[in-house]
């Protein structure tokens, strides 16, 4: 280790115990957010101190650990929070999602399919799917402990009435295991099919709001939604201008003041790796016309 | 009288044994019905196994009191080690333990004795770690739940026998509910509240 003044991955150990036995209570209780004596760590809140906190307690010497945000392995925050651990634990890391053991992310999940090995964390900023609806704690609360969710469907059925579709575009609602609604964490809803049934476990930390869930394996996660206005991952129309991919998110980058714009994946590691595989996008940004169902942002 | 010195260790590396424990149990819990090993890594003292010495090494402390049954209980050995090496209150009502050690299974009480948690606290309820004969041999159980793809086989020897049926009970009460955590030797194997028995064999 580098640096021997700290503990194995930072955290004491009866903090680690504390967030554990919440670990355990989120994987047998799908969906419902434990509460935890959340730590300060040292970064500021909003910088996933909560997925780093739940990766301090699970990893260990063997782990290779990969840090995304929004899809990349390469901004501020995945490259600061790798380091973190690489410092603190010694543990290996790497860019490519099949070589990792736990991906701790922030805003997305990969795009290759992750297996049974891997742990998924997930940085939550908050992690009440109804508190914008209801700011009380103690409603909330008891809104879950009754299942009572008609105030979500008000919400949805809102965003029809008043746009013509349901315009939530990220940290689109889920339903666990047909009991807790949950909120994904900001990833936009393209990644939402991929929580169903997945083979990797998924755990939720959020720091500032002390709270911890998850889903475990092969769990099923629904997307809320209506018969007549059915649940619909969105994604620009347009191939990847680097790597020429139909089928991953994309992200949306002006190139220059003249309208001028190119859609690449946000999944760096993805793209890469079919660039290497030899496929080439255009590398301009061609005026695509977007879906009719383009989502606001907010 | 057994002194300090006398006492089974606790884990040679206590950072790293207690992360390889939890990530056992981790996955043990995200995989109800596989069976997970522990890497023993300490002395387990009187009728406790050395899988449950390790997992009350890596969960337990001052915040988790603790129930045991009478077999756990039977002379000072398991109550000493685990006021020396985890400091955990040991508590005669098991409604507000947060663990219960089961060393003998057929005298288990009633699971309603037990904090099942509230409507809107699930998670305040008591994890039951019971120790068992086998988790290789035995009854075969086919389970169903989240964490399990499809179904899952888990064979074996567990006393109370209708361990399975009085876990009915968290079928009813969800999200309320026990978790199971069995325990032969160094093998771990979880029931979280979320998991059912389709079918058993006899």
């Amino acid at each position: 280790m580098n640096a021997p003044a700290y503990n194995f991955a930072y955290l004491d150990e009866q903090t680690k115990r504390m967030i554990r036995r919440a670990i355990l209570k989120a994987i047998a209780i799908p969906g419902y957010q434990v509460p935890f004596a959340s730590r300060e760590m040292p970064m500021p809140y909003g910088w996933g101190t909560g997925g780093v906190q739940v990766t301090a307690a699970i990893l260990g010497p063997q782990d290779v650990l990969k840090v995304i945000d929004q899809g990349s392995d390469d901004t501020t925050n995945a490259i600061s929070i790798r380091k973190f651990f690489a410092k603190t634990a010694g543990v290996a890391t790497t860019t490519a999602t099949e070589e990792a053991t736990v991906i701790q992310t922030r805003h997305r999940i990969p795009e290759a399919a992750l297996n049974e090995s891997q742990v998924l964390v997930y940085q939550v900023p908050i992690p009440e799917p109804l508190r914008f609806l209801e700011p009380r704690e103690t409603e909330t609360r008891r809104m879950h402990a009754l299942a009572e969710y008609g105030l979500m469907h008000v919400k949805l059925y809102e965003d029809i009435a008043r746009f013509g579709h349901i315009a939530t575009a990220y940290a689109y609602p889920v339903k666990v295991n047909a009991r807790y609604v949950m909120d994904p964490s900001p990833t936009p809803k393209f990644d939402n099919p991929k929580m169903d049934n997945c083979p990797a476990l998924q755990l939720f930390g959020a720091g500032r709001e002390k709270r911890i869930y998850a889903i475990p394996p092969y769990t099923q996660v629904v997307s809320l939604d209506f018969e007549d206005h059915p649940f619909e991952p969105y994604r620009f129309n347009a191939p990847c201008a680097l790597c020429a991919a139909e089928n991953s998110y994309l992200d949306e980058i002006v190139t220059d003041d003249k309208g001028g714009r190119m859609f690449v994946c946000s999944d760096t590691d993805y793209c890469e790796g079919r660039q290497a595989a030899g496929h080439h996008g255009s590398l301009s940004a061609a005026p695509y016309k977007e879906k009719a169902q383009e989502a606001s942002n907010g | 009288m057994t002194t300090i010195a006398e006492l089974p260790p606790g884990f040679a590396d206590k950072v790293l044994s207690a992360q390889s424990t939890f990530r056992s149990v981790m996955d043990a819990m995200a995989r109800p019905g596989s069976v997970q090993r522990i890497v023993p890594g300490a002395g387990a003292p009187g009728a406790m196994m050395r899988g449950t010495a390790a997992i009350a090494l890596t969960l337990f402390d001052h915040d988790t009191p603790l129930w045991l049954d009478a077999r756990m209980a039977e002379g000072p050995d398991v109550l000493k080690w685990l006021k020396f090496h985890t400091g955990a209150p040991v508590v005669q009502d098991s409604s507000i333990a947060s663990f219960a050690l089961i060393g003998d299974g057929a005298a288990l009480p009633a699971l309603e004795r037990f904090a099942l948690g509230s409507s809107e606290y699930p998670d305040r309820s008591t994890t039951l770690i019971l120790q068992v004969e086998s988790l290789e041999s035995g009854r075969p159980f086919e389970l169903r739940g989240p964490g399990i793809d499809g179904t899952a086989m888990l064979q074996a020897s567990i006393k109370p026998f209708d361990l399975f049926e009085r876990l009915h009970l968290n079928e009813a009460l969800f999200p309320r509910g026990i978790d199971v955590v069995l325990v032969a030797d160094d093998a771990v194997v979880a029931i979280p509240r979320t998991t059912r028995v389709v079918s058993k064999g006899s």
